[in-house]
């Protein structure tokens, strides 16, 4: 129940991706509303710090949600045609690479002058020297791109599950709500 | 013979002028030259900062200090206050907005010397974030000579104070932080 089957996703995997699916949402949100905040609101630091936080450990989030597929059995899709599996199979790459594109590029920005990242007040992560001129607002500018990005793979993949769950009427979406017998 | 008399006159006034005025290059490629600026935080402490990429070259001359003249362009992408994130956010819409306005300059459009001849009062049009104004503040010598290298320098400051309403900048930022000072250490090699 807790690992993966050939036919079943387990509790671990089920856990992890609606940890990630609304941690983003909600980073998403947060990200938008902070950089609007005037200099003389409560939240002008705190929500920076909470957005940086967040950042370093949905890193860690997706660093185990990588080895935690790679260790489990591959799951055999719902039938489908060929071209619908291998959209599927893209557009999670597409996931995938896109939040760790943001991840990185957060990072990059804060860290930027050489400062770490306090986690909570709970642990720092280091910078890395410098890797290009005016790197926050360069790689600040991407980080924004890759965010609106990311938000529409999420509405196709949203969509997607969607059209299975009603559409095909397959068990794609529900394999995803629990562990299927 | 009367067209000779005006090349020789012509020839005669420009000669003079160059021994007159000098021309000096600011010197960025040392680093002797400072574009820094400093406003109030919450009106309880100073921040300072500074650009790092300008260039520009001024004219002077101690023998005729009222046909100074100088130029400078800042990239204004080049802000620096020691810190990324309040970079970036100097460097966005809410303040410089460097991708719409990635210069400001300044030209000096006259000099007026004091009667001491190592101070006086600038006259000249800035640039900043894409409004022109007419400014006047005053500068001062700090001295000129010979270099150890072979070459001959002169060095200037100047400090003038802009409302950073009147450029456009209108983030509020409290009502201790609504002007900026700008401190110019300018020194110059001559050409």
């Amino acid at each position: 129940m807790l690992k993966n089957s050939q036919h079943s996703y387990g509790w671990i995997t089920i856990t992890m991706h609606w940890l990630q699916a609304t941690t983003i949402l909600f980073m998403f949100g947060l990200g938008l509303y902070m950089v609007d905040l005037t200099y003389y609101d409560p939240w002008y630091r705190g929500s920076l710090q909470l957005h940086k936080s967040i950042g370093i450990l949905l890193m860690v989030l997706w660093i185990i949600m990588i080895v935690w597929k790679n260790l489990n059995p591959r799951l055999k899709p719902e039938p489908a045609p060929k071209h619908e599996l291998l959209a599927a199979k893209a557009m999670h790459w597409a996931l995938y690479l896109t939040i760790l594109s943001l991840l990185i590029t957060g990072y990059l920005i804060s860290t930027a002058d050489g400062r770490s990242i306090a986690v909570f007040d709970l642990f720092e992560v280091p910078a890395l020297p410098k890797l290009i001129e005016n790197q926050e607002s360069v790689i600040g500018d991407i980080h924004e791109i890759l965010a609106f990005t990311l938000m529409g793979f999420v509405g196709l993949h949203f969509l997607a599950a969607l059209k299975h769950h009603f559409i095909n009427k397959d068990r794609t979406l529900r394999r995803l709500i629990k562990p299927q017998v | 013979m009367k067209n000779f008399l005006q090349a020789a006159l012509v020839a005669a006034a420009l000669t003079s002028a160059s021994a007159n005025a000098a021309d000096y290059v600011i010197d960025t490629e040392g680093a002797h030259a400072f574009v820094q600026f400093k406003i109030k935080h919450l009106g309880y402490s100073w921040l300072v900062g500074r650009f790092n990429t300008f260039e520009g070259g001024f004219s002077y001359n101690a023998d005729k200090p009222e046909d100074s003249t100088i130029n400078v362009t800042i990239q204004t992408a080049s802000i620096d206050s020691n810190h990324a994130e309040r970079d970036k956010h100097l460097r966005g819409e809410d303040f410089l907005d460097v991708d719409e306005f990635p210069e400001a300059t300044f030209a000096s459009t006259g000099f007026t010397p004091d009667e001491d001849g190592l101070s006086g009062t600038l006259e000249g049009t800035l640039t900043l974030h894409g409004v022109t104004k007419t400014i006047t503040f005053p500068v001062k010598k700090i001295g000129e000579g010979d270099d150890p290298w072979g070459g001959y320098r002169a060095g200037f400051e100047g400090q003038t104070t802009l409302k950073l309403a009147d450029y456009g900048i209108t983030y509020n930022l409290g009502p201790a932080s609504t002007e900026v000072q700008l401190d110019l250490l300018i020194e110059g090699i001559r050409k």
